[in-house]
């Protein structure tokens, strides 16, 4: 799999996820500078966690509006997989490659710690190597990942199998209405989550179940 | 002739925090009466805060080097060899004052010039951790500083990148009116690629990096040597505000252009600013500095020459760079959004010069402004050394177990994961243990090999016995290391104390360098940078003395590591060192006991016997043997058993064979002991094995079920303990949102 992970001024889990995805695929992926405006030819794009341009004005609006966004819409719109892990959900929110937003959390705190996450929908490109309603664990490092939609967009995601992942057994961290941790776009090429299943890879994060995630999208592209 | 608009009143000498005879010395030195931005360079050159000029006399007697010390103390960090030519670069440094004014900001500011510290030098940071002390948790403020400064160091950190994995926290009432921050970070560099700030060659263009100079932070250094009385709010803006987006930039751009070999010298610009880095990078390299504050990136129009040589504005750097590559030096900066601008250049005649519009501001000896800052032997008055209490004039509580319960949920000994969680510990991906145990170890890279991080001091046995207290702070870094399966390298040191100008204070200071100084000779424990922070006073009140240790051990495989968890039932539970039964200045007396002005000794530290157990213990380790380890400290074993047992969500039975009292043997907190687990079936062997290596070993019990039992008092559900543990810091801080 040909993969590439979006750098923007103060992305700063890019290494976390360039180690993963090397790790796990075995090929080095790209390094895209966020003021190019054209994207190599890739399987996978993904935006990574940190305070892009320091959420300062919300999070991730400023990225959302950076050179390089049109060419990942466009890449989207042919079916390139996209992955957004916490800024970068944010910021595909923001881009309106996703619905929803992403508010400050419920306790209004950043919140660090290992939740529970539950498969809602196998059958995705990110989540197909997992078992339906299969609970894993995986950490989570963010201070606004409420997530919040109208109740139309809301019951369009749900009844269209758009959950991905929900928090489990009472582990929601940031209040996000049904427990959404993760949903896909219509199509079902671009993902937004807020945990991280690139710091839960090997033994010694404590547990390797966000291999899977990756996995999923390496097997949806062979 | 130098403009000299401002005549210099005995009142303006006073405020810039100058002594008479301070400024006498600066009449001597230049031959005539400065320019108020003069003044301001002298008062920013000579405060407590750059100068060290109260503590250096002691500081020179501290062991810096060792066969693993690629540099010591006098750097923006101290830099430690650990093998395959790759070294960790640390330091502690304290926002004391500053947080107590704006927690936040302070907080955040002192995370954001640690941080720097370390990557000026050339490192990627890989672990930050803190130490705060705040005042009693009954007092107005107390509750509003918590929840600032944990909120501004995790804003900070987090937004940076770096792990937090560690700390500590303390509340005591001498922290009321004078909160403690201690920031502590760590960086990974190559050996031979370390940057320093000593500039070398005449004539080089002097850089300016990073963001613009605003009025914010002016005298900020002057402010932090001064104590504090009843207007301390009114010294807000002295606090300098952070920006952690810009502090990323600034990493990965000066991480850049070290890589592109452009830069000959660097130094970030902290405390005082252009003055102190400018002055430093010129004087360690025998050059001389001209500036023209023209060319400066400032963020608000028609700031004077003193403005700028005094803001404290964050994320700023001062670089010499070679010449020829100054174009390509200049795109890095420009790809990363941030400032570049040649203000100056390095010269031969040891002055430093600034001008401004086209006028000479402020023409002075560069060498001395360093090396001729005032210092001084302050007259110290050691107090008596402490009688050690008996045992037996420390009456029995009727029920253990509630003592036990009560005191995991003390503010002092309860969990703070209220705090850590509030810290992006796992960024990066190498968090192999995170806050909550005796270390925190980041594996490097792709490993097998490991850092551990600790910070540690015990304020209460350095009030009651300076030299002891000092000895205890670094031993129980140490041991920390040791638990955890690292062999412990080097420290930096963060001592935090009142008033040097009181006898009494400066004994307290003299005292905890001797033991510092006795313990890192006896551990080959080399202090490799550090902090001195006085003046930590409110109306006249000095705080506990507080020397904070910083400590770095190193594990050569991180597989082979051990954590305070219980791991399975049915294991045996040893109690590796010897229990005296010291009481003294334990937590058992002040807190449930409450033993009003407990004179007693703290529990004598033993360093050849601390030595002794402790290589036992990483040999043990090492050798694969143990399940778990914890060492003990704060409310003695039966604290340390139930920690382990909360961590591990397994039980114990414990039947401790001991001369006495149960409640003795439980809360005393002797040194140089650990608790440690292992199967049954190997605990004879290792027992043995103890005995062979003159280290005293008892059996205490056994790993299982759902409860803790102490042999003669009530079983105790891990629940109830987890619930109190847990539950205190929590609900203290919700408290205050309902106020």
């Amino acid at each position: 799999m040909k993969s590439g992970v979006v750098v923007f001024p103060g992305s700063n889990r890019e290494r976390d996820m360039l180690i993963a995805l090397e790790k796990i695929t075995g090929k080095k992926p790209a390094y895209i500078w966020h003021a190019d405006t054209e994207l190599p030819d890739l399987d996978l794009v993904v935006l990574c966690g940190g305070f892009s341009y320091g959420d300062y004005l919300r999070t991730g609006a400023i990225a959302a509006r950076g050179h390089i966004m049109p060419a990942i819409a466009r890449a989207a719109g042919k079916g390139v997989r996209v992955l957004g892990i916490c800024n970068g959900f944010q910021i595909l929110c923001e881009a309106g490659l996703l619905p929803g937003v992403l508010m400050r959390n419920a306790g209004l705190k950043f919140v660090c710690k290992e939740v529970k996450l539950q498969v809602a929908n196998a059958d995705t490109d990110f989540t197909r190597k997992y078992r339906p309603g299969e609970i894993w664990r995986c950490p989570v490092a963010h201070g606004d990942g409420n997530y919040f939609a109208d109740t139309e967009t809301l019951k369009r995601l749900e009844g269209e199998g758009r959950v991905g992942l929900r928090y489990a057994e009472g582990t929601n961290p940031n209040g996000s209405l049904n427990d959404i941790a993760g949903i896909l776009n219509e199509r079902g090429n671009v993902f937004g989550m807020m945990p991280h299943p690139e710091n839960m890879i090997e033994p010694l994060n404590g547990a390797t179940d966000g291999r899977a995630l990756f996995e999923s999208i390496m097997e949806a592209v062979a | 002739m130098i403009p000299n608009d401002t005549r210099i009143t005995p009142e303006l000498v006073a405020e810039h925090g100058l002594k008479p005879d301070e400024y006498q010395r600066i009449l001597d030195l230049i031959g005539r009466e400065p320019t108020l931005t003069e003044l301001g360079i002298f008062s920013a050159m000579w405060n407590e805060h750059c100068s060290y000029k109260s503590s250096k006399k002691w500081l020179r007697t501290l062991p810096t080097t060792g066969p693993r010390v690629i540099c010591g103390p006098g750097e923006n960090a101290g830099v430690v060899d650990i093998g395959d030519g790759q070294a960790i670069i640390f330091k502690m440094e304290s926002h004391n004052h500053p947080s107590y004014i704006e927690p936040h900001q302070g907080a955040a500011t002192g995370v954001g010039g640690i941080l720097r510290d370390v990557f000026t030098m050339g490192a990627r940071p890989i672990a930050a951790l803190n130490a705060l002390r705040f005042g009693e948790p009954d007092h107005p403020r107390t509750r509003h500083i918590v929840s600032g400064v944990v909120a501004g160091i995790g804003g900070y950190g987090n937004s940076f990148g770096v792990p937090t994995v560690g700390g500590e926290v303390n509340f005591d009432p001498s922290y009321n009116g004078n909160c403690l921050v201690n920031a502590f970070a760590a960086g990974l560099a190559d050996a031979d690629k370390i940057f320093y700030s000593q500039a070398k060659g005449v004539g080089l263009p002097i850089v300016y990096l990073g963001s613009k100079t605003g009025r914010d932070g002016i005298h900020g250094a002057t402010m932090a040597s001064a104590e504090f009385g009843e207007d301390s709010e009114e010294k807000r803006p002295t606090v300098q505000i952070g920006d952690p987006f810009s502090e990323k930039l600034l990493l990965e751009a000066c991480l850049e252009l070290m890589a592109s070999g452009a830069v000959i010298a660097i130094q970030d610009m902290g405390a005082a600013g252009l003055t102190c880095s400018a002055v430093e990078m010129g004087a360690k390299g025998d050059l001389g500095v001209e500036l023209d504050l023209d060319k400066v990136p400032c963020r608000e129009a028609g700031m004077t020459a003193y403005e700028m040589m005094l803001s404290e504005s964050q994320e700023r750097m001062l670089m010499v760079l070679d010449p020829a590559r100054e174009k390509d030096a200049e795109a890095i900066f420009r790809k990363w959004g941030l400032d570049f601008a040649i203000i100056g250049k390095t010269t031969d005649d040891l002055r430093f010069r600034i001008k401004q519009h086209g006028e000479v501001m402020a023409d002075l000896p560069i060498k001395e402004l360093g090396d001729q800052a005032p210092e001084y032997d302050r007259p110290f008055v050691k107090a008596a050394k402490p009688a050690p209490l008996a045992p037996s004039d420390v009456p029995a509580p009727n029920d253990i177990a509630e003592v036990l319960t009560k005191m995991l949920g003390l503010p002092d000994m309860c969990s703070r994961r209220w705090v850590w969680e509030q810290y992006d510990h796992l960024i990066q991906g190498n968090t192999a243990i995170g806050p909550g145990g005796d270390a925190a170890v980041v594996r490097i890279g792709d490993g097998p090999k490991g850092l551990a991080f600790t910070l540690d001091v015990t304020p209460r046995y350095c009030a009651a016995d300076p030299q002891e207290g000092g000895k205890q702070a670094v031993a129980e870094c140490w041991r920390n290391l040791t638990a955890v399966g690292a062999e412990p390298l080097a420290i930096t040191d963060n001592l935090n104390f009142g008033n040097p100008e009181k006898p009494e204070i400066m004994g307290q200071f003299v005292g905890c360098i001797e033991g510092i100084g006795e313990a890192c000779r006896a551990l080959d424990f080399p202090v490799v940078s550090g902090n001195v922070s006085l003046y930590n006073e409110t109306n006249g009140k000095g705080i506990l003395p507080t020397p904070a240790i910083g400590a770095v051990g190193l594990l050569p495989d991180i597989a082979v590591r051990t954590t305070i968890a219980f791991k399975a039932a049915g294991e045996a539970i040893i109690l590796v060192g010897e229990t005296k039964g010291h009481l003294g200045q334990s937590i058992y007396l002040r807190d449930i006991a409450r033993i009003a002005n407990d004179r007693s000794a703290p529990p004598p530290v033993d360093l050849a016997v601390e030595r002794r157990n402790g290589d036992f213990i990483r040999t043990e380790i090492r050798g694969g043997n143990l399940t778990a380890v914890h060492d003990l400290s704060d409310g003695g074993a039966l604290v340390a058993v139930a920690e382990m047992a909360m961590a591990g969500g397994i039980g114990a039975a414990l039947a401790p064979q001991t001369a006495l009292p149960l409640h003795v043997w439980a809360f005393a907190e002797d040194q140089a002991r650990y608790a440690v687990t292992l199967p049954e079936s190997s605990a004879t062997a290792f027992l043995e094995r103890a005995a062979k290596a003159g280290v005293p070993a008892t059996r205490i019990g056994t790993t299982g079920g759902a409860e803790l039992t102490l042999e003669g008092a009530k079983p105790i559900s891990l629940k109830l303990l987890r619930d109190v543990h847990e539950g205190w810091l929590p609900a203290y801080m919700a408290a205050g949102a309902e106020l």
